[in-house]
């Protein structure tokens, strides 16, 4: 093998390592369930928000089509599992979980063939619209939804037939972050993926994704199919938590919390649902304590700060930071070493 | 024998006719150069071989296969690529990576989800050559869209390379390259393999002149005139087109 063809084979390899930021990410994320109980009934909102999120970016940071109708997959797998549990269809809350995502999925494919022409703003008006008539449907089939009360008298098995669901969230955290975890291993994969780089490519240049083979218009159903179910594992997730799924998760406003969420964490790099889920979530959480009616100021604020300092610049600094940090281990090291080396300067590149 | 050939194509968009009854045959493994004052209606020509338009009429063959119906990456896939023009890459790609990107999915890779980028078959080994043939190797970990122009153009030549393409068609290569970074352009395009067929749109006459063996001269969407570069170079009427300015140099 030439030198060139080891050192790509091995930049390859190194694209996809896990680095110790992800580590650390999952590490505090799983040491949650020990360490903070009192917290487990919005961290467990937090879960969902994330992997709800995680379906937003895998079709806007990664193939570049915005939504404003992710709930409708949230939503329509909301109720599936509500209706599964409620009537006793489906009693295993794992096998409800993957028919719910399943379902969303579906659902996904049929609508996605609606948002493979057009502009940006096309692509909003038609996922809003498709969104807009789901909600109006449930609203009008009350009997089966219960309208605007809600669908009620859901019991939901304990999981595996093991852990019963209760009031403190302490199962329902543990399990929603479990379904995160494993679906961001999926999508981990898949954007490191053949496939994945064929989404980033799309993105960037259609023209020249078609001039280099790649059948644009396949892969977009793909990834819109992919990310609708993980969309629905979200909602359905919501529903088996609380117990209880209203007209609300197919609501604009969810589909519009969600892009806010993306949008506060950044998209394209898989991790920016998740921080910005948890961002969301506990800013919320923590200005309704101080003024509960005015939240949304805060984070109307927010957001037009992200905008206005823009995302490449918050990049430069932390870039910023980092050289700075490594500048002063550096130094501390090479201090603490030299009277070892006895007084030579370490020769380092 | 003829690779690829097009009988009566015409494109019209609204009233005027871009592209006129052009009846052309391209041998195999030949270096055709198609020329042609400002608005001949060149790259509209390319973008009918390479599917980014539908023509109006006529159809175009493939080793006598007709493609005129299918889509752009299904003609990709039967060993037709191409260069454009204005550039048209991946900007927030890597040149690796988008080579890499180009040979999984000729190999058949592209909707693999599961394997990492590059673990499969000779993907990184074939990757790793068209750096080395492009030039590349010096800047293939940087963002595309910091790279000098000349890179950039050797990249748009390298993405139509990595599809392994039979036919391969390049839109004025070395347009706007600074004088510097020509060298390695044409170094790289004289060094394309024979039994690849190119046909070549240009402006540089010492460029069509040095590489084409067989040069087709559009006006006005017809073709003019069509034949070896030397019986070209002494036509009047082509003289006459060119106001007998460039062909005399």
């Amino acid at each position: 093998m030439t030198p060139l063809a080891a050192d790509v084979a091995q930049r390859l390899r190194r694209r996809a390592r896990w680095s110790g930021f992800e580590i650390a990410f999952w590490v505090v994320a799983f040491a949650s369930i020990w360490l903070l109980p009192q917290k487990h009934l919005i961290l467990t909102e937090t879960a969902i928000l994330a992997l709800f999120a995680l379906s937003l970016d895998l079709i806007l940071g990664y193939a570049g089509i915005i939504s404003l109708g992710q709930a409708a997959f949230f939503g329509t797998a909301g109720y599936f599992a509500g209706l599964v549990a409620k009537y006793g269809l489906i009693n295993d809350p794992v096998l409800a979980l993957v028919c719910s995502g399943l379902v969303a999925a579906a659902l996904g494919f049929v609508t996605s063939f609606l948002v493979l022409r057009g502009s940006d703003l096309t692509r909003l008006m038609v996922t809003l619209g498709v969104s807009l008539m789901l909600g109006e449907l449930a609203n009008r089939y009350s009997n089966i939804t219960g309208g605007a009360d809600g669908l009620q008298g859901i019991t939901v098995a304990p999981i595996l037939g093991l852990f019963q669901f209760d009031m403190f969230g302490h199962t329902g955290y543990a399990y929603c972050l479990s379904v995160l975890f494993v679906c961001f291993l999926v999508a981990r994969r898949l954007v490191y993926s053949p496939f994945g780089l064929s989404l980033r490519a799309i993105k960037g240049n259609a023209l020249r994704a078609g001039a280099v083979g790649i059948p644009v218009n396949a892969r977009l159903v793909a990834i819109y199919t992919i990310s609708a179910g993980f969309a629905g594992m979200a909602g359905a997730l919501l529903t088996q938590t609380t117990a209880f799924c209203s007209l609300d998760v197919l609501s604009l406003e969810r589909s519009a919390d969600l892009l806010l969420v993306l949008i506060i964490g950044g998209t394209g790099y898989l991790y920016g649902g998740l921080i910005g889920a948890v961002i969301y979530k506990f800013m919320q959480d923590w200005i309704a304590t101080l003024t509960p009616q005015y939240w949304q100021f805060w984070i109307g604020l927010l957001l037009v700060a992200i905008v206005l300092v823009g995302r490449d610049r918050m990049a430069a600094w932390h870039e910023a930071a980092r050289a700075a940090l490594a500048r002063f281990f550096t130094g501390a090291m090479a201090w603490r070493r030299r009277p070892a080396l006895g007084g030579a300067a370490p020769d380092r590149r | 024998m003829a690779i690829l050939e097009t009988i009566g194509l015409a494109k019209r968009f609204g009233g005027i006719a871009a592209v006129a009854d052009v009846t052309l045959a391209i041998e195999k493994g030949a270096r055709h150069a198609l020329i042609g004052p400002n608005g001949a209606g060149k790259t509209t020509v390319i973008n009918l071989l390479g599917g980014v338009l539908k023509p109006s009429a006529g159809r175009i063959l493939l080793e006598g296969r007709d493609i005129t119906a299918l889509d752009r990456h299904q003609r990709v896939r039967l060993g037709m690529a191409r260069t454009f023009q204005i550039n048209q890459l991946f900007l927030d790609l890597t040149p690796l990576e988008a080579i890499v990107l180009a040979v999984s999915e000729r190999l058949g890779f592209g909707f693999d989800c599961w394997r990492l980028v590059g673990r499969k078959g000779a993907v990184a080994d074939e990757a790793a050559d068209i750096v080395e043939r492009f030039r590349l190797a010096d800047v293939m970990h940087e963002r595309t869209a910091i790279l000098p122009y000349g890179k950039q153009r050797l990249l748009e030549i390298a993405l139509a390379f990595a599809c392994r393409p039979r036919v391969l068609f390049l839109d004025e290569p070395a347009a706007g390259v600074p004088e510097a970074e020509r060298h390695e352009l044409l170094a790289s395009i004289a060094a394309l393999p024979a039994d690849v067929t190119v046909l070549l749109i240009e402006h540089d006459m010492d460029l069509v002149f040095s590489f084409a063996d067989r040069i087709s001269v559009l006006v006005n969407g017809a073709l003019f005139v069509d034949g070896a570069p030397d019986a070209v170079a002494r036509d009047p009427r082509v003289k006459a087109v060119y106001l007998g300015e460039e062909l005399d140099a």
